[in-house]
């Protein structure tokens, strides 16, 4: 079995972001940039898959900038065999990048792609979804637990009410959630190891698929700022403030 | 062109949000309709007919539509999107699965978790996690848009009559099954919906040490909530978590107990109405979010919260 496994670079989820002061989007100058965290998950399960003799490769692939290919690297020092780096310049949509992760298994025939369940920048929570419609392949969302079955998967989802499990055939998608397990960090010898694996360059136009956005973005904002209220002193005089001026008691 | 809404339900009830989809869609068009996909789900498409903002109901069942399962809902959608502007549905996980599966195959770049309509193809949306505002717009010919339920009021619940018109299923996915959901029942009031949450972190320094907040929130009838830090550490499961990465809250009193108020749990609940926070640091960020602050130790505070509780004579529930 071979898994592809799709990382984004993201402002780090420790960085206190800040909104451009000509609300054309957000400050990525300087900040410190990372994988974002559940796509962390969804390599860590595609490397355990492996380590457990279930899947003979994992392939990492981001799509994206020159530094974009940063996640891939670190995917490669935490177990993953090669990398692909699509490379594409501007905002991706979803869309976009699912069209040009369609191209890709097109080509690399993986039985499964794991991605994180959404990127904690756009927070659009599409790219999995959106890549098995345009397969027509199952889809298991939220994954906090995977059984690999021969040609089959039973997962077990995170939904609002609880839990619920499915069981998907080969070939699918799965979107991970960060309940699935626990990254492992890179050793210092693996980063190293990493250094020399194959990393593909693939250029976006060269895959024939058109990238630019059709959501146009108007501005970006702050959201309005919460004034901070009152200390009070005791607990009497909280739950008086409670009762009698909020009145939520 | 009219809106189309795609109701959550449970095949008999309406699952509450849809009431707040259904606000949102007629904010973008006067002409909502309203497709109930389900397994003998007749019930709930009377129920939706009876919402006034719907102006017509769209019903179809199979048992494969029994479990909301993606792959066979979003044909049935696909199918009926030509007649419609808009496919509208709420950003809870039903409609997060779903609605990218059926943008794909109409080639729409969807419009995710909307906050505000500010016109039919136009709205703001939160982006890293709520730290930021994007106003946004859709150019696609068709829009397909899901919405934060919390953002929006539901609408009236009863006294209107759509017609409900039957549609034929759409053929089962077979490469996806069904085996089992594991519901968590509880006596107090769903974290998403409830109108006051008494939220402990790390602070509570054990997962025993959390009953002195079951005490407090059956006492409000409150939801009780935890931030990632206390999940981690084991004190409380996973489903109570608020923040970023875990539910998103709006509820009327939020009381946060030993939480510092990290970047990732503030997303979860600064648009609470009231806001307090009990800390033995004064220097704690949630301070800078709360409406009433009390520096304290919180081993001292909840018992003391307790008798004043219980010599109120009346407690809203």
């Amino acid at each position: 079995m071979k898994i592809l496994v799709a990382v984004k670079r993201v402002i780090d989820y420790n960085v206190q972001i800040r909104v451009k002061e000509d609300g054309t989007g957000v400050v990525t100058d300087n900040v410190k940039m990372s994988t974002n965290p559940p796509d962390d998950n969804a390599i860590e399960e595609a490397v355990k898959i492996k380590e457990a003799g279930k899947a003979t490769e994992v392939v990492a692939i981001t799509v994206g900038e020159e530094k974009a290919q940063e996640t891939v690297r670190k995917a490669l020092a935490v177990g993953a065999d090669r990398g692909i780096h699509v490379k594409a310049d501007g905002i991706l949509e979803p869309l976009a990048v699912s069209k040009i992760l369609q191209k890709v298994v097109e080509k690399e025939k993986p039985d499964l792609v794991f991605m994180g369940k959404q990127a904690i920048d756009d927070d659009c929570n599409q790219t999995g979804q959106m890549l098995s419609a345009l397969l027509n392949w199952p889809q298991a969302t939220f994954a906090s637990k995977i059984d690999v079955k021969d040609n089959k998967l039973e997962v077990t989802r995170e939904i609002d009410e609880g839990l619920e499990t499915i069981e998907i055939n080969v070939p699918a998608i799965v979107t991970c959630d960060l309940r699935l397990n626990e990254p492992r960090y890179a050793s210092l010898p693996n980063i190293m190891k990493a250094k020399k694996k194959p990393i593909e360059e693939i250029a976006a136009s060269d895959l024939g698929v058109d990238t630019s956005p059709r959501v146009e973005q108007i501005k970006v904002e702050e959201p309005p700022k919460r004034k901070a209220g009152i200390k009070v002193a005791n607990v009497a005089e909280l739950v008086q403030k409670l009762k009698n001026e909020a009145k939520v008691i | 062109m009219a809106v189309l809404l795609i109701a959550e339900h449970n095949n008999k009830e309406l699952r509450p949000f849809t009431l707040n989809a259904a606000t949102a869609a007629s904010q973008i068009d006067n002409d909502v309709h309203a497709l109930l996909i389900g397994n003998n789900s007749a019930e709930a498409a009377k129920h939706l007919s009876e919402l006034p903002v719907i102006k017509k109901v769209l019903s179809v069942e199979a048992p494969h539509y029994e479990n909301f399962t993606a792959e066979n809902f979003a044909p049935v959608v696909v199918k009926l999107a030509e007649n419609y502007s808009h496919i509208i549905c709420s950003a809870n996980t039903f409609g997060k699965n779903l609605m990218p599966r059926i943008a794909a195959h109409l080639d729409t770049s969807q419009v995710s978790d909307i906050i505000k309509v500010i016109s039919s193809d136009t709205y703001v949306r939160p982006i890293y996690a709520g730290n930021a505002f994007a106003t946004v717009k859709s150019n696609d010919a068709k829009k397909c848009v899901t919405i934060r339920p919390t953002s929006f009021d539901p609408c009236e619940s009863s006294g209107g009559s759509a017609p409900i018109e039957k549609i034929d299923a759409a053929e089962e996915f077979s490469n996806t099954k069904f085996i089992k959901r594991e519901e968590i029942k509880s006596d107090r009031p769903e974290l998403g919906t409830a109108r006051i949450v008494v939220s402990g972190g790390r602070g509570m320094q054990s997962g025993d040490n959390f009953k002195l907040i079951t005490e407090i929130a059956d006492k409000l009838g409150a939801a009780i909530g935890a931030s990632r830090a206390a999940v981690d550490a084991g004190y409380i499961s996973n489903d109570h978590q608020v923040g970023q990465t875990g539910k998103v809250v709006v509820p009327d009193l939020y009381i946060a107990v030993g939480i510092s108020g990290a970047i990732q749990h503030l997303a979860g609940m600064k648009e609470s109405k009231v806001i307090v926070a009990i800390n033995k640091d004064g220097e704690a960020p949630i301070f800078s979010v709360a409406d009433y602050g009390l520096e304290a130790d919180l081993f001292e505070a909840l018992p003391q919260f307790m008798e004043e509780l219980n010599k109120l004579n009346t407690i809203q529930k």
